[in-house]
């Protein structure tokens, strides 16, 4: 097979053969061998990228432009213009998508970018975090009183059902449904367990929240325990993280004077007393079941499950996990009922989404927008656009296991559901955007490494596949790559995920997945041709670097 | 501090709260606010912080309060600086390094003069 120097891509789901997506790729193919490049260019079908508007679409790689509405009678243009004089089919290109209209958003944008909505870190950033009359102030600790003084906790969690609020740890789980488990689990003792290991490279949004608005995080957790029965909660919180750690205990030493942690809460019989737990720098503690043994002091290992911690947890007993975002929303969900939070972000995920951003754009930081919007607009309009002199490439998402993101992607609104049916996951909230000198193969190596190191070794999937995958990735940016080998890396990403014991090793996997999925052509290149298109990788073995 | 036993209770400590906080205003004080999240002090707000504080004491200073608060989202801007005079609208200053603290502390703070080069535009 010879090296092609560009692809084509046209969308072949039944919108687009209905629109005559099949017929474009014959005039495509015949256009090619018009201008005699059927050998340099390869036409090749995707499937829906969720652009409904400009079905059939067409994306020409490596540019990753994005064509449509293109019709059979377009092939011709689109070819000349952009395979055979090389610039872009301007007449042809796709419209950036229009604002989805069915993202709710609040009645009053009080946000710091054009758009953007707050409710997680509605006041970080403006309350003294190490002062409880300032959380006070604004309506702080309302929703606790409410919650133990006028509502029983069938009501709280039905509240919570209501608002459709997902788990925003990364798997998206409905959190009202835990905690309904939860309190149906028998047990004499129940514990609730705020998960704030945040490790995911790129990911501080967690941090943030902690030390902008950390009573809002003690009052989640002091509703959660009275919903679910429990009368003791732990925040496990990353090790690294010294300053929330240390506004964290302030706010529960001040919370416990105040009466809103102790006993007697409110003048009622709930109690909940609130411990708080520093990891130690392992990644594989952010799952909730190794977060479990290591705050009973054990290694940091995963548990086989079933059992599920909401039966039993901590000590065996029904245990409720929840990470940061996810409880912080809870507060304002009592406050202003569950209907008021349902009408922001979409129907099927509603809320807002905090994200991380960062790389190649002109503006990073953290920003907190409704779900469902897109890539595009992210960048666009809160990142303020990409550098100077860059184009967009892909996004890697929430952290080291999230999914990369190529631009024909970068339409798709962000939310649970348009993201699965697209194949791609919102991960744990960072968005690392990269431009066109980015090289995929060198990023998913470093992705690989962080694997690797960070694997607890307990189950063989993830032990070996991680380390067997880096060493072939790694082969591939010496100059040393094998084309047989990547059929072998897509095998071991199906094992990994398939009987990995715990979310590292079944999304350890995901970037190699993306990799070969969206950039195959930039990794042959490395194989075929020995070069690294963007000069990043050394395309030579280097000199034994000393062992991570 | 007796520990809350009722919403009602909890309503009469927060309108407390705000009236606290409005006398401040009212009053004609002035509040500095340094942005003090791991992003800040990374980018050096600790020593933002200390040459407010020093200004303050070694000029004298009386009617300011500073106070800290977490990260608003744009660790980008960092060392981030808020002034309030009296009811005017907030100054957003960025890039506050201690000499620039400085010069806010005399020609803003003191002199009622925002400090034009490192103001940070936001709608607020």
């Amino acid at each position: 097979m010879q090296t092609k120097r560009a692809m084509i891509l046209v969308s072949n789901d039944p919108e687009s053969i209905r629109l005559g997506a099949d017929d474009l790729v014959k005039s495509l193919n015949d256009a090619l061998a018009a201008y005699e490049l059927q050998d340099e260019v390869d036409v090749s079908t995707i499937g829906d990228v969720g652009r409904a508007d400009i079905l059939p679409l067409v994306i020409v790689y490596p540019e990753a432009t994005v064509y449509g509405p293109v019709k059979a009678g377009d092939a011709r243009y689109l070819v000349e213009e952009h395979l055979y004089k090389g610039r872009v089919a301007t007449d042809l290109l796709a419209p950036p998508k229009q604002l989805s209209g069915h993202i709710g958003w609040l009645r009053t944008r009080k946000g710091y970018n054009p758009a953007e909505q707050r409710v997680v870190l509605e006041r970080a950033g403006r309350i003294d975090p190490d002062d409880i009359e300032d959380y006070i102030a604004h309506s702080g600790y309302e929703a606790l009183g409410k919650a133990v003084t006028e509502m029983t906790p069938m009501q709280v969690i039905e509240t919570v059902e209501k608002s459709g609020l997902q788990g925003r740890g990364g798997a998206g789980f409905p959190a009202g449904r835990k905690w309904r488990f939860v309190r149906g689990a028998e047990g004499d003792k129940k514990y609730v367990i705020c998960n704030a290991d945040e490790s995911e490279p790129g990911t501080f949004k967690d941090r943030v929240v902690m030390e902008g608005d950390p009573h809002q995080v003690l009052e989640a957790l002091a509703i959660a325990a009275y919903a679910i029965g429990a009368d003791e909660g732990f925040i496990y919180i990353r090790g690294e993280y010294g300053v929330a750690y240390q506004r964290l205990e302030k706010a529960i030493r001040q919370a416990e004077e105040f009466g809103f942690l102790g006993n007697n809460i409110f003048g009622t019989d709930f109690n909940f007393h609130l411990h708080i737990h520093a990891g130690a720098g392992a990644y594989v503690c952010g799952e909730e079941t190794a977060l479990i043994e290591s705050l009973e002091g054990k290694r940091g290992e995963p548990r086989t499950r079933p059992p599920y911690p909401t039966t039993n947890g901590l000590w065996n007993k029904p245990t409720l996990v929840n990470n940061v975002e996810t409880l912080s929303n809870v507060p304002a969900i009592l406050r202003n009922g569950p209907e008021w939070y349902k009408a922001i972000g979409t129907p099927s995920s509603p809320g807002t989404k905090v994200y991380t951003i960062m790389g190649n754009i002109n503006f990073s930081g953290v920003i907190e927008v409704p779900m469902g919007i897109t890539l595009r607009e992210v960048i666009n309009i809160y990142a303020k656009g990409m550098k100077p002199g860059s184009t967009f490439k892909m996004a890697q998402t929430g952290g080291a296991s999230g999914s990369i993101i190529p631009a024909a992607l970068q339409d798709t609104p962000m939310d649970f559901e348009s993201f699965r049916k697209a194949g791609v996951s919102l991960g744990s909230g960072a968005l690392l955007i990269c431009d066109q000198n980015v090289c995929i193969v060198d990023l998913v190596k470093v992705l690989l490494q962080f694997f690797r190191f960070e694997s607890c070794g307990k189950c063989t999937p993830c032990r070996i596949g991680t380390q067997r995958s880096y060493e072939i990735v790694e082969r591939i940016t010496q100059g040393q790559g094998q084309l047989e080998e990547l059929d072998k890396l897509l095998e071991m990403a199906a094992e990994m995920e398939r009987a990995s014991n715990c979310g590292l090793g079944q999304t350890a996997s995901a970037p190699v997945r993306d990799m070969l999925k969206h950039f195959r052509t930039e990794v042959e290149a490395h194989i075929r041709l020995g070069i690294c298109p963007t000069g990043v990788c050394p395309m030579v073995v280097e000199e034994e670097a000393a062992p991570a | 501090m007796p520990a809350i036993k009722s919403l009602d209770e909890l309503k009469r400590i927060r309108e407390e709260a705000l009236k606290k906080k409005e006398m401040k205003t009212a009053s004609g004080s002035i509040q500095v606010i340094v942005a003090m999240g791991t992003c800040g002090i990374a980018a050096g707000a600790r020593d933002t912080m200390k040459s407010v504080l020093n200004y303050i004491e070694e000029n004298k200073v009386s009617g300011v309060s500073v106070t800290q608060t977490g990260c608003i989202g744009m660790c980008e801007h960092e060392p981030i600086v808020e002034v309030v005079v009296g009811e005017q609208p907030k100054v957003y200053y960025r890039k506050v390094n201690a000499e620039v603290a400085e010069k806010i502390m005399k020609e803003h703070v003191q002199g009622g003069k925002p400090v034009e080069s490192n103001i940070l535009p936001l709608q607020v």
